[in-house]
């Protein structure tokens, strides 16, 4: 068995709408071990993303412990939380989110930026993850000038540059055609099988076959988990 | 740390660089209020300046009193032609030399139209009769040949001192000295040329005018009398004046206006009429540099209302930026930048913004002055402080009313910002 790295205890999410509260998470506790390929599942509304973005440390847990790579990050404040994000998470999302003014190699450049690398091994690093993508023609396009399926390799790569020990992917597949949405799914698989841990959250169960455990969402609990 | 900076303001160049008409009619109101300033305060500043000089020039420890027709007489004498009797005496000098501890120097002078003939010219001129302090009080660089001495004036030389530009006049040359010019049907010697005053205007009027001429004052005395006769249309005055004027020099700049209150006291005393002036040119120069302080507390609220008003177009602008690039803060958070990274960041981007169109302000502020400075005789001074203030008060203007968008950009939310459309 593989070490631990992700670890839910008994985790509440509760929102405030009004004078009503929403429970988006009734008490999830689960364990994802390193190099395993999550898939998480579930109509809208069961909890589904606020659990990914639980886990992506954008959100904090009401109740519970959310423990990273052994560390409680329940409670930490916001710039602790971003210290997380930028040295261990990655983030590939379902409409890109590349920054439209920056160059493709830019906009992989950018977590090392944050990290305060040195231009010139910034700019090495963000070839050879372009290249990896199979972008490395496109390093001074923008954005724009790409097509879907180049725009979410251009993400990925930027997801990669920090070289995470986990990567979040919200719906990566969901702006894409099929065709290019599997070929997404390749390269995901291509990192599952390098040893990385990836997290995603899909509604599509073709989709979500290429995971290596697929855990179900119903009314923000675990319904069911399939390895 | 330092490298970092750079980056973030190349960063934020860029980023404006993207909306290049958008920034440009953003900066326009710190341009505009950033150049009103420094002209204004340039134009300011060289109204002031002048002013200055021109009573710098009548000396700052000096009392002038002049002699004038006081109002009553000047009335009653219009129509009759007889002897209109006035002024300053030899009395008044004696008392002034004697009575007053603070006083160093008295010079007393008579100002007396004549016409001057050299060869065929004639010119009609003022001839001022004084002494050799004269020049110690009020002083000119001697251009060529000497100034009036003591002994000029112990043996009643009758010698003469012009002004360049009187010398041109009279002489039709500047290098003359040794000459023998008539004045009022006599002949005088020019024994020396001084530099000539090119300043015109100020607030006061001063004794030399552009061609004076100066010879000792007994030889004046002598020459010409107390008794003047004035043609004024049609009619004959008849004035009799001892002294048109005098100049007291204090010896310390804290007893000049003490003791022109104790000598105007003094003249009150013997004069039944005001038949006199007393200029204080000290007194004058805190009046002008009260003024100068006024019209730039004026200048300053009204340039504060112009930059005020340029941040706020600034902060409107960024808001507006903030918005547009919900998703953008939301994927740098994602990634991992802080809160007050994203502060840094906009904050940044406002404040190239502000102090570039204060910089292109500053060029225009220093532009407008020596535009009219060509077009009008207007004198305007460009200071270090008054580019130097607008300057930073365009990146104090952009630092306050940039951090209230750049707050609100760090506040967003990554969650919701990512699903931003």
């Amino acid at each position: 068995m593989t070490e631990t790295l992700v670890k839910l205890e008994n985790v509440k999410k509760i929102y405030k709408m009004g004078t009503e509260t929403v429970n988006a998470l009734a008490g999830v506790s689960l364990e994802f071990h390193a190099g395993e390929f999550w898939a998480l599942m579930g109509p809208s509304g069961s909890g589904k993303s606020t659990l990914l973005n639980i886990l992506g440390c954008l959100d904090q847990v009401s109740e519970g412990s959310y423990y990273l790579d052994g560390i409680n990050v329940a409670n930490m404040n916001d710039d602790q939380l971003s210290a997380i994000r930028l040295k261990r998470l990655g983030f590939i999302f379902q409409s890109f989110n590349l920054i439209p003014q920056l160059s493709v190699q830019k906009n992989i450049e950018l977590p090392l930026y944050y990290l305060g690398w040195e231009d010139h091994d910034s700019a090495q690093r963000a070839k050879l993850l372009a290249d990896q993508v199979g972008l490395g023609e496109r390093l001074n396009h923008r954005p724009t000038e790409l097509s879907g399926g180049q725009r979410q390799r251009a993400a990925i790569a930027r997801a990669l540059a920090n070289d995470p020990q986990v990567i979040l992917a919200d719906e990566p597949t969901g702006n894409l055609d099929s065709k290019t949405g599997h070929q997404i799914m390749e390269m995901l698989i291509d990192l599952h099988r390098q040893g990385k841990t990836i997290i995603m959250v899909t509604h599509e169960p073709d989709i979500a076959q290429y995971a290596s455990h697929q855990l179900h969402m119903k009314d923000g609990k675990i319904e069911k988990i399939e390895k | 740390m330092k490298n970092k900076f750079i980056k973030n303001i190349t960063q934020g160049i860029e980023n404006l660089l993207l909306h290049k008409l958008r920034s440009l009619l953003t900066m326009l109101g710190m341009v505009f209020g950033v150049g009103s300033v420094v002209a204004m305060l340039s134009v300011g500043e060289g109204a002031g300046k002048a002013a200055l000089d021109q009573i710098r020039k009548l000396g700052s420890h000096n009392i002038i009193i002049n002699s004038q027709v006081d109002v009553e007489s000047m009335e009653n004498t219009s129509s009759m032609a007889r002897v209109n009797n006035y002024g300053l005496t030899w009395s008044d000098y004696d008392r002034m030399l004697d009575v007053y501890e603070h006083v160093k120097t008295v010079v007393p002078a008579k100002l007396i139209r004549k016409s001057a003939r050299f060869n065929e010219r004639n010119q009609e001129l003022r001839i001022v009769g004084t002494n050799p302090e004269w020049f110690d009080l009020v002083p000119r660089d001697l251009l060529t040949g000497r100034l009036i001495s003591a002994d000029d004036v112990e043996k009643k030389n009758p010698v003469a001192v012009l002004t360049e530009t009187g010398a041109r006049k009279i002489l039709a040359a500047t290098n003359t000295v040794g000459q023998v010019i008539n004045l009022g049907g006599d002949a005088f010697e020019v024994i020396g040329i001084i530099r000539s005053d090119t300043s015109q205007g100020g607030s006061v009027q001063m004794t030399d005018t552009e061609t004076d001429v100066y010879i000792p004052i007994n030889v004046a005395r002598s020459y010409f009398g107390d008794l003047y006769v004035k043609n004024t249309s049609g009619s004959r005055i008849m004035e009799q004046v001892e002294l048109h004027q005098i100049i007291i020099e204090a010896d310390d700049i804290d007893h000049v206006e003490s003791t022109a209150n104790a000598i105007e006291s003094m003249l009150g005393r013997f004069h039944k009429k005001k038949d006199y002036a007393i200029y204080v040119p000290l007194a004058l120069k805190r009046q002008a540099e009260a003024s100068k302080r006024t019209s730039n507390i004026v200048l300053g609220s009204i340039a504060c209302i112009s930059l005020l008003v340029g941040g706020i177009g600034i902060m409107n602008i960024m808001l507006a930026s903030v918005t547009e690039r919900t998703r953008e803060i939301g994927v740098r958070r994602a990634i991992g930048a802080r809160k007050s990274q994203i502060i840094m960041q906009f904050l940044i981007e406002t404040v190239v913004l502000s102090t570039i169109g204060g910089l292109i302000g500053v060029l225009i502020g220093v532009t407008i002055p020596i535009i009219i400075e060509k077009m009008s005789a207007m004198p305007t001074v460009i200071t270090l402080w008054g580019v130097m203030l607008p300057l930073s008060i365009s990146v104090i203007i952009g630092i306050a009313f940039g951090i209230y968008p750049a707050i609100q950009a760090a506040n967003v939310d990554p969650i919701v910002a990512l699903r931003h459309e």
